[in-house]
């Protein structure tokens, strides 16, 4: 690791240390105060879903039933502990593996599952759960997000001082999008708008097999620099900081004083996706140090020692587990051919002629196969 | 009753066809769990290991280890309620036979299971080209070349094209730009070809295989005439042209004649000369015992007179120098001579002819026609000329307007000798008589000058003995 890079250790806040045991931080322990034991043992249990589903999709890839899955294997703690500090009134704009922030806000997994077996391009109504879906084209998303941002702030849902009413954005990428010309162009604009967004990278240390020290000579955190955003480098297998650092930032959104930089360092401890075999580049020590750093392993410890992981929860956490993929592995053998009408819903708000046209014509194209009609 | 499941090989990529089974860790008799890895196998992509979708009791493992099985075959067979009421034990499947008949590789087909009666699923065979490129390397996210999914089988009918712009009953052929050019160029109907590609796609190979299976078909330019006269090439599809790639002496002679034309600007003269004395002086070099080792012809008196005409005007002998804005004069000459050969038209040239005495220049000439004949020229011997002749006079022809060979800044075409009615000495006679034409380049050459040396050319084919004069 060079010293001062992107994968370096250097100016992360962390506040619990890998073997689970709590360290004070003057600027971010004021945004753990108002955490209850049932807060973080929520958080556990949360990052416990997300990972045991993130499993069973990638089993369920294997058998054939999905084309590909996309694991968030290991960065539970930065999706998990940011998700919730979210409020009702904010904003995520996910890229495509936040399924521990679509479990915090409410979206049924198994939803998601929909695109990865390319049936939609989304299942759930963004508006219901105010996240937005999942995209695919790397780094486009930052300036949807920030666009979004600056309309909540003309809408007048920013610096109100409401906390019914302010609310922000929360762009989610990693460290291969910020070498895209689009996310350098949301900073730009966030920060000279003063757009009420916070930037989530999480640095998960590859952009499919390229290490972050191909997309960032520095920490990717110093970014917001260069743009006048204030930034921060936390550790984001830490989910209470993860937690603190992120709900800072959404009240420093929030209050109109503009962007936040949020630089989690995590590590993608799966492939990038089904079809990437990590171990072309990258080494069984690499993975087996991160693994000794794996986010749930460390609040369990810390829940543990502080005597708040009762084996009840434990118990009661693994069945909900467990009914959740298995409720997945059914859902996703039941499902039969996507109803392919429904692509044409959503591309106007009002009836459109051309679309009206390309609908019927579209129909008219699937009843001539032979296996329409044939229950599958 | 015990209840049967089979397990078909999953594309663990994106557009996989195939993979290889590299060790079982389950085997018949045992009892498995949900999500139990059960096999490794080896993709163009990487070693991935396979969760069994089912719990049960392992009844069959279809394929051995170290086979390689096509995405949608079956490799295993669980028994998912073995402690059911006994039932007829399934029909075993031989291995060679389960990867033979892939089946449908939809991902619902997967845990469909697998009833005798069941519809036999549409497979579609992999084109041939997708042998070779199935188990190459593929980047991730890009998947392989051809595709493996099975197609869905149409219906019988029409469908009528979105826009109108197609005939009913025909779906659009699916092809890509380029292949859509190529197929144009060809006179290839791409609804006559039957795609190979993926989705039904039109392929570049398609198109070529096409047009392979029609060169054959009549070039029929007269009634009767289905002999190709063209060795090489491509006919097109309706048999009415051929197109060649241009290669080699043709590509060179172009683009030579191209940058030559286009940048020297041509001025060409002519001249009109009574030769009769020129052709004289052959005839008794013909019978000299010193020249009987030789062929001699007029085209090497005019070499001579050439040479001579240079002497005397040697700022003819030169070359412009576009980059470096100069003027190149040589003071050497190596003579170009233009000549047809099997292998297209090439201008070799005889180095330092200013030096040679008549002989010597006869044995160059000849040496020369003799190799550029049999095509054994060498790219030295074309490199470097200074001037060159143009013997279009061997054609029969009178004369032409020829274009400068790249570098040089004249060219003297040669026309033929032939008897004609002639002024000479205040009567007319039969006297031999032909044109010469003489082009150069109009940036370092005027008109004047051309002239001069046209003028001195002719001087010497009409009276050789001037020769002596100059020489």
């Amino acid at each position: 690791m060079t010293a001062g890079g992107p994968l370096s250790t250097e100016g992360l806040v962390q506040l619990l240390t890998p073997a689970g045991e709590r360290i004070g931080h003057e600027q971010f322990d004021p945004h753990t105060a108002h955490l209850t034991p049932d807060d973080l043992r929520a958080f556990w249990r949360d990052m416990t879903l997300t990972r045991a589903f993130d499993m069973e999709a990638t089993s369920l890839q294997r058998q054939g039933e999905l084309g590909l899955w996309v694991q968030s294997w290991g960065q539970e703690g930065a999706q998990i502990g940011s998700g919730h500090a979210l409020n009702g009134q904010d904003w995520v704009f996910p890229s495509y593996r936040e399924h521990g922030v679509a479990l915090t806000r409410e979206v049924d997994l198994v939803e998601v599952l929909r695109i990865f077996r390319g049936l939609q391009h989304g299942a759930w109504d963004p508006a219901d759960h105010r996240f937005h879906l999942y995209t695919l084209v790397i780094g486009s998303h930052a300036l949807h997000a920030t666009g979004y941002a600056m309309g909540m702030a003309k809408d007048g849902m920013v610096a109100t001082g409401d906390p019914e009413r302010d609310g922000a954005v929360v762009a989610y990428f990693g460290d291969g999008a910020t070498s895209q010309g689009d996310v350098a162009e949301a900073l730009t604009f966030a920060s000279v708008y003063d757009a009420p967004i916070v930037f989530f990278v999480q640095n998960n240390q590859y952009a499919i097999s390229e290490q972050a020290t191909r997309q960032s000579r520095v920490p990717i955190a110093d970014r917001g620099k260069g743009v006048g955003i204030p930034s921060v480098r936390v550790d984001g297998n830490d989910v209470l900081a993860s937690h603190a650092v992120t709900r800072w930032a959404l009240e420093h959104a929030r209050s109109g004083a503009g962007p936040v930089l949020i630089e989690a360092f995590t590590y993608r401890r799966g492939a990038h996706t089904t079809s990437d075999d990590p171990t072309r580049y990258r080494s069984k020590a690499e993975e087996q140090l991160w693994a000794e750093r794996d986010p749930i392993a460390r609040l369990e410890a810390y829940l543990t020692a502080a005597g708040e992981l009762s084996d009840d929860y434990r118990t009661g956490v693994d069945a909900e587990a467990k009914a959740l993929c298995e409720r997945t592995r059914a859902t996703v053998r039941g499902w039969t051919r996507a109803d392919t009408r429904g692509m044409f819903d959503h591309v106007y708000a009002e009836p459109h002629a051309l679309v009206d046209a390309e609908r019927s014509w579209f129909e008219r194209y699937e009843r001539s196969f032979a296996d329409t009609e044939v229950p599958r | 009753m015990p209840s049967f499941q089979r397990f078909n090989l999953p594309d663990a990529g994106e557009g996989l066809t195939e993979a290889d089974i590299v060790t079982w860790s389950v085997a018949v008799g045992d009892t498995v769990e949900v999500n139990q890895p059960i096999v490794e196998i080896e993709t163009a992509k990487s070693l991935v290991e396979l969760p069994s979708p089912y719990s049960g009791v392992v009844t069959q493992l279809l394929v051995a280890e170290g086979d390689t099985v096509e995405v949608g075959a079956p490799i295993l067979e669980v028994d998912v309620d073995p402690d059911g009421e006994p039932a007829a034990p399934s029909e075993p499947v031989q291995v060679a036979d389960a990867v033979a008949e892939p089946a449908a590789a939809s991902p619902s087909a997967v845990a469909a299971p697998v009833a005798p009666s069941q519809a036999t699923p549409v497979p579609e065979p992999a084109p041939a080209s997708a042998e070779s490129e199935g188990s190459g390397a593929v980047l991730v996210g890009y998947g392989v070349k051809a595709g493996n999914a099975t197609r869905r089988e149409r219906r019988e009918g029409s469908l009528d094209p979105i826009g109108g712009a197609e005939a009913a009953g025909q779906y659009p052929v699916l092809a890509k730009p380029p292949v859509r050019k190529l197929a144009k160029e060809l006179g290839v109907d791409l609804t006559t070809i039957t795609p190979s590609g993926p989705g039904g796609l039109v392929t570049r190979e398609d198109v070529e295989q096409q047009v392979k299976a029609t060169a054959a078909q009549t070039l029929a330019t007269y009634p009767e005439d289905d002999q190709p006269w063209l060795a090489s090439g491509t006919t097109t599809r309706d048999g009415r042209s051929t197109r060649v790639p241009v290669k080699s002496v043709r590509k060179r002679t172009a683009e030579a004649m191209v940058q030559s034309a286009f940048t020297a600007p041509h001025v060409t003269e002519f001249l009109t000369v009574d030769v009769t004395e020129t052709m004289n002086l052959v005839a008794r070099l013909k019978q000299d015992r010193d020249f009987a080792d030789v062929r001699v012809t007029p085209l090497l008196i005019v070499a001579k007179a050439l040479l001579l005409a240079v002497r005397r005007h040697p700022e003819v002998n030169a070359a412009w120098d576009e980059q470096a804005q100069e003027i190149v004069y040589k003071h050497y000459v190596n003579l170009g001579i233009a000549a047809s050969t099997p292998r297209g038209l090439v201008v070799p040239n005889i180095k330092d002819a200013h030096r040679l005495p008549l002989h010597a220049l006869a044995l160059e000439l000849q040496d020369l026609t003799a190799e550029a004949r049999n095509g054994s020229t060498s790219p030295r011997a074309m490199s470097d000329g200074t001037i060159t002749i143009t013997n279009v006079g061997a054609l029969g022809i009178d004369t032409g307007t020829p274009i400068l060979n790249p570098g040089e800044a004249a060219i003297l075409a040669f026309g033929s000798i032939r008897q004609q009615p002639w002024v000479h000495e205040g009567e007319i006679a039969v006297r031999w008589v032909t044109q010469l034409a003489l082009s150069f380049d109009h940036r370092l050459v005027d008109g004047e000058l051309g002239a001069r040396v046209l003028a001195d050319v002719g001087r010497v084919m009409n009276d050789p003995s001037q020769g002596l004069v100059w020489a």
